[in-house]
């Protein structure tokens, strides 16, 4: 705030601007993807999370690597939604959007506000710049966005005329520094201190101070350029809001896996082996874990998913935590070999970042559409634990849980996460790892077995979970395999009832992993009218769409599921309290599909295939639809 | 049990009936996969390694039933990804003795890609290949090494794929040791399994192995008394290349195509002939010898590469340690991240 009173100090002559207090706010940085619109979004984040404020943010890059300049193709951008309520969604529509070039504007409009916010670089908006976008006149000078409260500043010329006098500026130099004249006006209109993010230009760039200065300068400008020009007649504020006491960073889905798995091989002091071929959104796991080699990570590049699967089952066999990471065409080509872990019992985790389907879909996109496939989509019997994190944090929470359920059952563990949790960057509360208890990992070194009995690699323990014994034990060599075993022995077995039995040995070994999961907990009323069934990542929207409604006085109440196979033990009560189930998912209603035949309930489907997350206020006006309908009974 | 219990406690001698899981072994009469055990176990207790050290991984096929019969730690796979098991179990336990036993469809049809990449990234694992020409366990269609117009279950009027080659596809993917061996040939194949499980890096064996059910007489050329003096030679380091009953025959360059002359009639030397030279860093020579087949040409046996580069495990390790040493704070560290803050 220093750098801002001295600002204010400097200019005695500014116009007079009334201030508004909002609760909360979501605006949009959008520009070409060369622009530097996420740096700008993830400055503005900072700024806001240092205020206080509860933040859930979005990036939306272009899908395309090297989209040409200036086309529609090569828009990106950064969502931020700022509260002083909790929230839990990076937010529906937009309060506020900058468009730094034509392309930006057509591909974000839809998303603003009635008489919402537009802030456009006027000089950005040229006959060349407008036709790339395919726009046959400047929406700046029609009437097409009488509709916003629009405002054309030339942040191109301003910025070149703060920072073009700095020694050694190029000229592309001094196009990059543009965004942070924009980052400033807007951190003016929300009235966002400049101090974190003067300071993190600073150690950025703190050997080219001509950067730090031009960065800073722009930026100043940028905000001062509100507080004095006439037009912007309102500074907004966001206040504090109340936050569990803490300390706070922000986190992606994605780093948030790789922290959990480096967690969990020190919880476990073992080596982790994490085996994976590249594959959007997946990949960025691989690169965070690469970084983490030194904390006991093994990372490996495998010529495929099949081998990347492979690679950790073999891993494990030797001791180590095997840990795969892929997307859905990936996952399907792992499918036999997950059966494999299935049958062999090894302890192994596939996570699968869910993004739009069939085939290659669309792979920047996210989608729930790969449940069926990981508790189905294998050949045979072949059940298996399936966990879906619900936030960016969970992510952490999460890995570790399934590394912990692997060990300890013995059991291949799937978690399903999605592009949508992988790239959403929410605050988060650093967890203390001294308070996460250790995973254990117990390897038999001896037979249990008596005299000269053959040892049984087979026999379970109150779990059903099979020892775990590793190659290099003494006296405990033995064979293990995709054929059928015979239940204790291990040895192949065509038995018919030995079959059945270990099929149903099987199951029921993961059926039991439920008294590992806390109880299922509702927010809202435990009984009532209607009950929203999320779960992964739809837990965002549906959650806030229930609370929405439940502060206008209805009786919804909504509950997600992180843990959906075993299906939390509580859960049938739960549906059981309510008149109108509704299950919203990314998908053609997967869930749904399994909640109908599990509890022979009805439940309302919601669906939504479009790549996108669910807006709150989709959600919500069904909810609406079936309170209305209730009443009609 | 932990390493140095293994070494401080002297491993006993072992011997090749210690390597008896005591499993009723289910091949066919006759068949050569018996051959191969049997000597497998005969060379497993003279390399030195404890017995709970050995891994043998395999895929599916007749020839993959292999490591349920030696008693060692060991794993029955999926069809063709043996490969892919036995490198993330090396890397994860280079102390661990790694051995993949594949077979003709199972490596080079539907594992074909893994056995290269593994073979191309020198992990040090140890893969037999067992060749017998045909898909054994689904009883007779024909696979990639199966000899063109070959009436198979499947190619009633012969089969019209061209065969792999699978020496020359082992040296396109660069191994660091191929060899061959026959199933019949038990000193032979014990001297090439020896000197496989003493290479570090990977090791490539193909063993001609005669499926009596399905495709049966394949190898006869190689293996029957009167034949086999003409259509075989065995390759030795530093040796010219000579073969026939009376080691009459040798092996000259002609251009860059091999030429089979009786030089002793034709009036040479054994100096004239050509010699091989297993550790020869350019793959050329190999290449050559693995273009030699019956009945054009008698077959190579034995050593065809032995030559030395680091392998994948190594640089690995080599690369975790440094990244260990280069850590500079705790984990908690790394989690708290480099901007955060605190609320009150
Ligand atoms: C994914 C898959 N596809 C097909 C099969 C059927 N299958 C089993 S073994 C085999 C071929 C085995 O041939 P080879 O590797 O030459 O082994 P051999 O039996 O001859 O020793 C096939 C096609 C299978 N088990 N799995
Ligand atoms: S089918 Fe052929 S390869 Fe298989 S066990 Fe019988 S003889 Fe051996
Ligand atoms: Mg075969």
């Amino acid at each position: 705030m220093e750098e801002v009173q001295k600002l204010k100090k400097e200019n005695k002559n500014r116009p007079y601007k009334s201030k508004q207090t909002l609760e909360r706010v979501v605006i949009r940085l959008a520009g070409d993807s060369g622009d530097g619109m996420q740096l700008a979004g993830l400055k503005f984040t900072s700024a806001s999370v240092m205020l206080g404020n509860d933040v859930s943010t979005f990036p939306d890059y272009p899908a395309e690597i090297r989209a040409p300049q200036g086309t529609l193709a090569g828009v990106s951008g950064f969502q931020i939604h700022f509260s002083s309520t909790e929230i839990y969604t990076p937010g529906d529509r937009l309060d506020t959007l900058v468009a730094m070039n034509p392309a930006a504007l057509k591909v974000n409009i839809g998303d603003l506000k009635s008489n919402g916010i537009l802030i456009c670089d006027k000089d950005s908006f040229t006959p060349r710049t407008l036709a790339k976008a395919g726009y046959t006149s400047n929406p700046l000078e029609d009437d097409s966005l009488q509709n916003y409260r629009l405002f054309s500043v030339n942040i191109t010329k301003f910025n070149k005329e703060t920072v073009s006098k700095i020694e050694g500026m190029t000229g592309k130099q001094i196009n990059l520094t543009r965004n942070f004249f924009a980052l400033g006006l807007i951190s003016w209109l929300y009235d966002r201190p400049l101090d974190t993010t003067i300071k993190w230009i600073k150690s950025k760039f703190k050997n080219r101070p001509n950067i730090v200065e031009a960065n800073t300068n722009t930026l100043k400008a940028g905000y001062y350029f509100g507080e004095t020009n006439e037009f912007l007649a309102i500074q907004y504020s966001v206040p504090k809001a109340t936050m569990e006491p803490g300390l706070y960073r922000y986190i992606s889905g994605t780093q948030a896996l790789a922290l959990g798995l480096a967690t969990a091989a020190q919880l476990a002091k073992k080596e982790l082996f994490f085996g994976a071929y590249p594959i959007t959104p997946a990949s960025d796991i691989l690169h965070e874990l690469v970084r983490l080699r030194g904390y006991g990570i093994k990372t490996f590049q495998a010529e495929d998913e099949i081998a990347a699967i492979g690679s950790i089952i073999g891993a494990a066999f030797g001791g180590s935590i095997g840990v795969t990471g892929t997307s859905g065409p990936g996952l399907a080509l792992m499918s036999e070999a997950l059966g494999l872990a299935v049958i062999t019992e090894l302890p192994i985790v596939l996570i699968n970042v869910q993004r739009a389907g069939p085939s290659t879909g669309m792979p920047t996109k996210p989608e729930q559409s790969d449940l069926l496939q990981v508790l189905f989509g294998r050949n045979g019997e072949s059940p298996l634990p399936v966990l879906a994190p619900q936030s960016p944090g969970d992510c952490f929470d999460l890995s570790i849980e399934a590394v912990r359920i692997a060990v300890k059952y013995m059991t291949p563990v799937v978690l399903l996460s999605d592009a949508y949790l992988a790239n959403n960057i929410d605050p988060w509360k650093i967890p203390n790892l001294d308070d996460q208890s250790p995973i254990e990992v117990f390897h038999l070194t001896k037979s249990l077995e008596s005299g000269n009995d053959r040892f049984t690699p087979y026999s379970r323990n109150e779990h059903l979970s099979r020892p775990y014994v590793l190659p290099g034990t003494k006296g405990l060599e033995h064979r293990i395999g995709g054929l059928e075993k015979e239940k204790i022995t291990g040895d192949v077995s065509y038995d018919p009832l030995n079959h059945e039995e270990m099929v149903n040995l099987r199951e029921q070994k993961i059926s039991g992993i439920v008294k590992e999961f806390p109880l299922q907990e509702v927010y809202g009323p435990a009984e009532g009218d209607v009950l929203v069934l999320s779960w992964g990542s739809t837990h965002g929207a549906a959650h806030t769409a229930s609370e929405n409604l439940r502060n206008e006085g209805f009786s919804v109440a909504n509950t997600n599921l992180r843990f959906i196979n075993p299906l939390p033990s509580n859960l049938g009560d739960i549906l059981g309290s309510f008149k109108r189930i509704l299950i919203p998912e990314m998908n053609k209603g997967q869930l749904h599909l399994i909640i109908q035949a599990r509890y022979s309930v009805r439940a309302k489907s919601l669906t939504k295939v479009q790549g996108k997350p669910f807006h709150v206020d989709e959600i919500e006006a069904l909810i609406r639809k079936i309170i209305a309908g209730i009443n009609h009974d | 049990m932990t390493d140095e219990e293994n070494t401080l406690i002297p491993s006993p001698v072992l011997s090749p009936k210690d390597f008896d899981s005591g499993f009723d072994v289910r091949w066919c009469p006759g068949c050569g996969d018996y051959a191969i055990l049997a000597n497998l176990k005969r060379v497993l207790p003279t390399l030195g390694i404890p017995k709970e050290n050995f891994v043998v991984v395999s895929g599916i096929g007749c020839s993959s039933r292999f490591p349920y019969y030696l008693d060692t730690y060991g794993m029955h796979t999926i069809h063709g990804r043996a490969p892919t098991i036995a490198t993330g179990l090396k890397c994860s336990r280079p102390d661990l003795s790694v051995w993949v036993v594949t077979g003709d469809g199972d490596g080079l049809s539907i594992g074909g890609n893994h056995l290269m990449h593994a073979i191309r990234r020198n992990v040090d694992i140890k893969i037999l290949l067992f060749n017998n020409q045909i898909y054994g366990l689904t009883k007779g269609q024909y696979s990639p090494t199966t000899k063109q117009s070959k009436r198979t279950k499947s190619s009633p009027t012969g089969s019209i794929d061209y065969p792999v080659n699978p020496i020359s596809w082992a040296l396109g993917a660069e191994a660091t040791f191929i060899a061959r061996t026959i199933f019949q040939y038990p000193d032979h194949m014990k001297e090439v399994l020896r000197r496989a499980a003493e290479h570090k890096g990977v090791s490539f064996v193909e063993i001609y192995q005669n499926c009596i059910i399905f495709n049966d007489g394949a190898f006869r050329y190689a293996t029957d008394k009167e034949m086999r003096y003409d259509n075989i030679f065995e390759l030795e380091h530093g040796k010219p290349m000579k073969f026939g009953r009376d080691q009459e025959k040798g092996i000259f360059l002609h251009g860059l195509t091999p030429k089979v002359i009786n030089y002793k009639q034709a009036g040479f030397d054994e100096t004239d002939l050509l010699h091989h030279n297993e550790n020869a860093q350019e793959s050329t020579l190999a290449f050559f010898l693995s273009r030699m087949r019956y009945p054009e040409f008698p077959e190579p046996i034995g050593i065809f590469r032995a030559i030395q580069k680091p392998t994948y495990n190594d640089l690995l390790d080599k690369q975790m340690e440094e990244a260990k040493k280069s850590v500079t704070k705790p984990l908690q560290d790394i989690i708290n991240g480099e901007e955060n803050w605190m609320v009150t």
